[in-house]
């Protein structure tokens, strides 16, 4: 049965890890992710869950008591933001290489500097080569429902792999909106126990973590964890068809909003997609056929997949809520036009650059994105690429 | 947004009116409405200006942009109407809720000439009576809920007692005075309209 409510990102998140109740909490806070930390020490205090919580010193401690838990074989977590993610970078390379199967919940948060406390995805992009699968949300129900799926993903034995479960600072995680949880006990039952194979505190099976690797094998490591990432897009599949069956909502590796027909399509990740998709309805009451493609999963990233949903409309808007400082386009804009090439699906796209320290992003400008992308599929106009959007004159 | 309301608040930092946003998504949650409310974040401190927001919807809500173009303005402090364009955007049907002494006629010269309806609301005079302190953020509160209509005055008044009864468990002495505050802020705002439909009909 579900539970109607109305809560906020952060609480959503928080509701979900009671609910879990993992063995180790390692935090230190961070705006906009505080609350998690906050609440979920407020469930332990109230006695609702029995997470051991460490209040630590830094967020590299955070990641670093949180991969030593995992290590010992503790079903872990953290949460942060932004800076709080940056100086985990050494702890999140170890996590991964490690195969330590833990859960971040990341509520995304621009860096320094200008100093901002507000949304975009440079902090979860710095870490898209950590070897971290990466999950992200529209709205709270999301940010719940990917959640409860990350510790399955991430323990399911093809992958061992660490999951950032990303979702938009403020906009999603303070915004107070509805939602449907599932009971307590289905939670615990989808999630299960946590039963490792090998781990630090097992006397019966002595093993090492983190050794090193001389060059003859080193190599042979890297390899494995991209071959642990491909798999993951298996189990994130498998996961969601499983999850379905609890919730009734379904996930895949992106979501295809009324795109089968469109001329035009936005692809794009986060809260926008919301908005994106209130002007794809708005528009098509007037005949424009637009679609959105949400990316959900961005790592593992589905290039194949991702090229053959756009392959048969006119045009693409790729947008990127990070500035990749003279790359060839932000993240998005230049792996998803790398997919299309490498898949040989020659549409013709424009990236956009939106929304960076929390600038809003409307329904307007959406609907300008679309008409800009006709103008070009039609009249041959050539918008410029990697463009700002909202960027004061 | 089918059959949908957009309401922005302004207030200073420390006044409540994040709190008043969150409570009135809460209380239209609670009469079975799909609900958004969110506070815009700029630097915070005591006293600077801050902006909240509301959408309330029979269906589902998926925009999450900031609202530019709302049905309703809710002003938890009037120094504010000096240095930040309150209506900016606000439709010419909605209304613009101002919490002051003054009287509708008094304060229409600083709302850059809102064609609207305009309703005043001496919120830290009720809160002061009621409360014994300034929390004009419940007053308001009320004032936007008899002006939106979003719910009758017996349902508002029924879930505000139980949000307030589960708020303050640990210090229910409070709720009483905040009861009093929404009911005397919803009645002050009530007779306004009922005023206006007067003349309106004479």
């Amino acid at each position: 049965m579900a539970v109607k409510e109305r809560m906020s990102g952060n609480e959503a998140v928080s509701y979900a890890i009671r609910q879990i109740n993992p063995d180790v909490m390692p935090a230190f806070p961070i705006t906009p992710s505080t609350e998690i930390p906050q609440m979920v020490s407020t469930y332990i205090a109230n006695g609702e869950m029995d997470t051991e919580f460490i209040p630590v010193e830094s967020e590299h401690s955070s990641m670093s008591a949180a991969i030593g838990a995992e290590a010992a074989g503790a079903r872990s977590l953290t949460a942060t933001s932004s800076a709080g993610l940056a100086l985990m970078w050494e702890e999140l390379l170890l996590a991964a290489s490690n195969r330590l199967p833990l859960v971040l919940a990341l509520v995304n948060r621009t860096l320094s500097g200008p100093i901002n406390i507000n949304c975009d995805h440079s902090d979860s992009m710095g870490a898209r080569d950590t070897g971290w699968i990466q999950i992200y949300a529209e709205n709270n129900q999301e940010a719940y429902d990917n959640f409860i799926q990350a510790y399955p993903i991430a323990e399911n034995e093809s992958v061992h792999l660490p999951v950032m479960v990303c979702q938009d600072g403020f906009i999603t995680s303070h915004a107070v909106e509805n939602i449907e949880l599932l009971e307590d006990e289905a939670v615990k039952k989808f999630v299960g126990e946590y039963n490792p194979e090998e781990y630090l505190l097992n006397p019966g099976k002595p093993v090492s973590a983190g050794p090193y690797s001389v060059s003859s094998y080193a190599m042979e490591a890297k390899k494995n964890q991209e071959i642990a990432l491909e798999n993951s897009k298996a189990a994130i599949l498998e996961t969601a068809k499983r999850f379905k069956k609890i919730s009734g909502r379904e996930y895949g590796l992106f979501e295809e909003y009324r795109t089968k027909d469109a001329d035009y399509i936005m692809l794009i990740m986060g809260s926008a997609a919301g908005t994106a998709k209130q002007a794809v309805d708005e528009m098509r009451a007037h005949g424009f056929k637009a679609g959105v493609l949400k990316l959900r999963v961005f790592r593992p990233f589905p290039a194949e997949e991702i090229a053959k949903a756009l392959s048969s409309c006119r045009a693409v808007a790729i947008m990127d809520r990070c500035e990749s400082y003279n790359g060839n386009g932000g993240p998005l804009g230049s792996e998803v036009t790398s997919a299309l090439f490498r898949n040989k699906v020659m549409v013709e796209t424009v990236n956009y650059i939106y929304g960076l320290a929390g600038r809003d992003f409307t329904v307007e400008e959406t609907k300008a994105v679309f008409n800009e992308l006709e103008d070009m599929a039609v009249n041959g106009k050539k918008p410029e690429q990697y463009q700002y959007i909202g960027l004061r004159k | 947004m089918k059959n949908g309301i957009e309401i922005r608040w302004h207030g200073r930092g420390g006044q409540g009116a994040k709190t008043a946003a969150l409570l009135l998504a809460d209380v239209a949650f609670k009469t079975g409405k799909n609900v958004q409310g969110f506070p815009e974040y700029g630097p915070e401190r005591m006293g600077a200006p801050i902006t909240a927001y509301n959408r309330i919807s029979d269906g589902k809500i998926r925009v999450h942009s900031n609202i530019y173009t709302p049905d309703y303005v809710v002003v938890v402090d009037e120094t504010l109407l000096s240095s930040v364009d309150v209506t900016a955007g606000l439709k010419r049907n909605g209304a613009v809720i101002i919490n002051t002494p003054k009287s509708r006629g008094e304060i229409a010269d600083k709302l850059n000439g809102y064609k609207g309806r305009v309703y005043t609301v001496d919120a830290r005079k009720i809160s002061e009576e009621a409360l014994g302190k300034n929390f004009p953020n419940s007053p308001m509160l009320a004032a936007i809920v008899a002006v939106s209509g979003v719910m009758d005055r017996d349902t508002f008044i029924g879930e505000m007692r139980s949000s307030y009864g589960h708020k303050f468990a640990k210090k229910p002495e409070v709720i009483d005075g905040n009861m009093k505050a929404l009911e005397m802020a919803y009645d002050v705002v009530w007779e306004a309209m009922e005023e206006d439909k007067m003349s309106l009909s004479a």
